[in-house]
């Protein structure tokens, strides 16, 4: 009813919130997910070279390239999905049904500008950071697979990730984690805000955040991938 | 003062509200009464702007508020404040930063030692000077009502909406309750309207009470007069409520003074 966005002063301290808590907060599980995938593609890829005639750098470029243009992005946006996801319907879903939206729109506030802009806005900042983040510890954690167990010599692996690089892939999993983002903070913002009934509901808004986000990514990623690769 | 003209608003094919008409006077605690389901919550939602109204007129001391520019409503609802049912505190803030939080939003010229100022004058006027560092989880319901009366009052509101203040609290913290809105009001000479069906509150702080009955505006008067109210809905509605009934029969029996004596009497011997 009432439309007015809130200053942007008050917008940006909204961000910075939410910034720490959909990035800060999210490192560690970004970091685990991220480098036990690297790990464990390292050894199922070294385990399925059977063939003495393929180099063993070969495992060190799979991995990379499964991690950049697909692992890293789209794992870690499933991941994030579910945490930051439930996280932003659940709590907004908790603020409507304990009237807590309308205490502000009472106020005069912008509900909409106050609490889902910031969330989107960090998501979108947040989200390309963490894959950054993610493809960093899917190589590192391959490399320490494949190092640790023997199945190959750290010179191959190095040699391997540094073969025929293509920057572009980079920028194609950044713009990926970027839509990923929107989608995720906008479905789940949509479904929390939107909740109606009480604790049940807010339960009920937080799976479908969750599975609708996840199906979301998904299609956005086969779309993503036929139009810019 | 608060107009409200010919007030219509539906949900799909039922209507909740058939043209209420009726003034919220300035000063007063003005008691929206009646039964579930007859309209006061569509009735407050439509005032406050959480609903728009499908037909009439809201006015807020001569400014229409409905259909009004979004400058003009946005100023009007910064002068309402709203005490909700269930508290509405946000669970993230401290209860300090609960009443600081309007001052931040709607007085942004306000320097931070005269919010901290704010906050403590409205944290002890509802008594909880000592509570501004709890969370809201931390607090009993009777508090967190006093939390969110100090919310509303914080940015010096003209207008005081309570959503069923009482409900949900023992009979003494209701009283308790009751009492603060009334003293604010006539304090801060602000129009207080209070949803309720509690008696307690209509014989305690009726100033002005408006009873209504299926979207309907049946009666308004005051406390003094309601118990002598010839609508049968109305008295349906009073006498419902066994000490009521009890009351009014000693009244006819021994006249005023039994009812005196009566209030005299301890609880144990009623």
């Amino acid at each position: 009813m009432v439309s007015r966005t809130e200053r942007m002063r008050v917008i940006w301290r909204r961000f910075m919130e939410e910034a720490t808590l959909i990035g800060v907060d999210s490192i560690f599980i970004v970091g685990i997910v991220s480098a036990f995938i690297g790990a464990v593609t390292c050894i199922q890829i070294a385990y399925n070279l059977t063939n003495p005639l393929i180099p063993k750098s070969t495992i060190g470029y799979m991995v990379r390239e499964m991690t950049i243009l697909e692992l890293a992005p789209t794992i870690t946006s499933i991941v994030l999905a579910g945490k930051v996801g439930s996280s932003i319907a659940g709590g907004l879903g908790t603020m409507r049904i304990t009237e807590q939206i309308s205490a502000l729109e009472v106020m005069g506030i912008n509900a909409t500008s106050y609490l889902v802009l910031p969330r989107i806005l960090a998501a979108i900042f947040m989200f390309p950071l963490l894959v950054i983040l993610a493809m960093a510890l899917s190589i590192l954690g391959g490399y320490l697979a494949g190092t640790l167990s023997g199945a190959m010599a750290a010179q191959d692996y190095i040699e391997g990730i540094r073969t025929d690089f293509i920057p572009y892939n980079i920028l194609f999993a950044l713009i990926k984690a970027v839509v990923f983002a929107f989608l995720v903070s906008g479905i789940s913002a949509y479904k929390g805000f939107f909740t109606e009934g009480g604790a049940l509901e807010v339960g009920a808004a937080s799976t479908a955040a969750v599975t609708n986000s996840i199906i979301a990514i998904l299609l956005a990623d086969y779309v993503l991938a036929a139009v810019l690769l | 003062m608060i107009e409200i003209s010919n007030l219509q608003k539906s949900f799909g094919s039922n209507q909740v509200l058939k043209g209420v008409s009726c003034t919220l006077e300035t000063g007063k605690c003005n008691l929206l009464l009646g039964g579930s389901g007859t309209g006061k919550s569509v009735l407050l939602s439509c005032i406050v702007g959480l609903q728009k109204p499908d037909i009439g007129s809201i006015t807020f001391d001569g400014t229409v508020y409905t259909n009004a520019k979004v400058a003009i409503r946005q100023e009007i609802r910064r002068k309402i404040g709203m005490l909700f049912q269930g508290s509405a505190l946000f669970d993230s803030m401290t209860v300090a930063q609960n009443v600081e939080f309007p001052l931040q939003m709607l007085t942004p010229d306000m320097s931070p030692e005269e919010r901290r100022d704010r906050v403590e004058f409205c944290l002890k006027r509802v008594g909880l000077e000592n509570a501004g560092n709890k969370m809201p989880s931390d607090i009993s319901g009777g508090m967190k009502k006093r939390v969110g009366i100090a919310r509303a009052i914080a940015p010096n509101c003209t207008y005081l909406f309570c959503d069923e203040p009482n409900s949900g609290l023992d009979p003494a913290t209701s009283i308790k309750i009751d009492e603060l809105i009334y003293e604010i009001t006539h304090e801060y000479n602000i129009t207080t309207a209070i949803i309720t069906h509690d008696m307690n509150s209509v014989v305690g702080i009726g100033d002005h009470i408006i009873f209504l009955h299926q979207g309907k505006k049946l009666w308004d008067g005051n406390k003094e007069e309601i118990l002598n109210a010839q609508v049968p809905e109305l008295r349906e509605f009073i006498f419902s409520s066994s000490l009521v009934r009890a009351a009014k029969r000693v009244e006819e029996e021994d006249g005023p003074q039994g009812l005196e004596q009566l209030a005299q009497e301890p609880l144990s011997e009623l």
